[in-house]
């Protein structure tokens, strides 16, 4: 699989590490419900199809990167840097 | 007092050279991170202009010459090798000596891409990979940045610790291409 970087260009899978879904974007508010810490914390979706999840381009520039792909055909479909993400 | 004996991080490793290819190790020098604080990348950009007479450097490019050069390292930080830096640089900038935390090698021959093919997972060729262009990527299973810093000749750098597995590594790939004739 090949990850489009941001910063670097288009790079082989290995220079990155898997963090997992996009969730740690969207974290609650300190004086959230249980029920959504509880969802934040331990519950994940697992689709087939196109999902969000964050990479940290460990071996490169070192940024964390929202990577937009497609589990089923293994597409990635877009790729953005999460610090934009969260500034926006 | 005890009179301490300097050694660079390939002493005793160094040189090596293997069908008109050379592996030699880059003198040691003033090398200092650089990253510019938010919002300042500009004035950084002129200040570094002015003391040393580079710009900063773009992602996945350096600047300046040898002996005074500034080579983007990562996500908004760049490396200033070569002279001490201007303390004018501070005001715009978070500097910090790693002079000592880095090894620093220099490969030079015809056919040097081939060498770095077995080792580096990016297109290093020339016509996508000029010189000034510069890469944070892993060589072998280290993380390392590459420079082409001629026609034929790239700078490679990687953790101090590693110096040893990055000269066995170039050396065993420098034999392999050797081998081929």
């Amino acid at each position: 699989m090949r990850i489009t970087c941001p910063i670097c260009g288009e790079r082989d899978s290995r220079e990155f590490s898997y963090r997992g879904a996009d969730v740690a974007l969207r974290r609650p508010s300190p004086d959230a419900s249980e029920a959504a810490w509880d969802d934040y914390v331990h519950l994940r979706d697992n689709p087939a199809g196109v999902t969000r999840d964050l990479w940290h381009h460990a071996a490169g520039c070192s940024a964390w990167v929202v990577v937009t792909r497609n589990t089923v055909t293994h597409e990635v479909l877009e790729t953005q840097l999460a610090a934009d993400e969260v500034r926006a | 007092m005890v009179d301490l004996i300097a050694k660079s991080p390939c002493d005793g490793l160094l040189p090596k050279t293997m069908d008109g290819i050379s592996l030699t190790e880059v003198e040691m020098t003033s090398i200092t991170s650089v990253a510019p604080f938010k919002g300042r990348e500009g004035a950084l950009s002129e200040a570094l202009k002015t003391a040393h007479g580079m710009a900063f450097p773009a992602p996945n490019r350096a600047t300046g010459k040898e002996g005074a050069r500034a080579v983007w390292f990562s996500r908004g930080q760049a490396v200033l090798i070569g002279p001490e830096p201007d303390v004018a640089l501070g005001r715009f900038a978070a500097l910090t000596d790693q002079s000592d935390a880095w090894s620093v090698v220099r490969l030079d021959g015809e056919g040097v891409e081939e060498v770095l093919a077995r080792l580096v997972p990016i297109d290093l060729r020339p016509q996508s990979f000029k010189r000034g262009h510069t890469a944070r990527t892993q060589l072998m299973h280290m993380t390392a940045s590459i420079t082409r810093v001629g026609e034929r000749a790239f700078q490679i750098m990687v953790f101090r610790s590693m110096s040893a597995t990055l000269v066995h590594d170039l050396e065993t790939a420098m034999e392999g291409v050797a081998a081929r004739g």
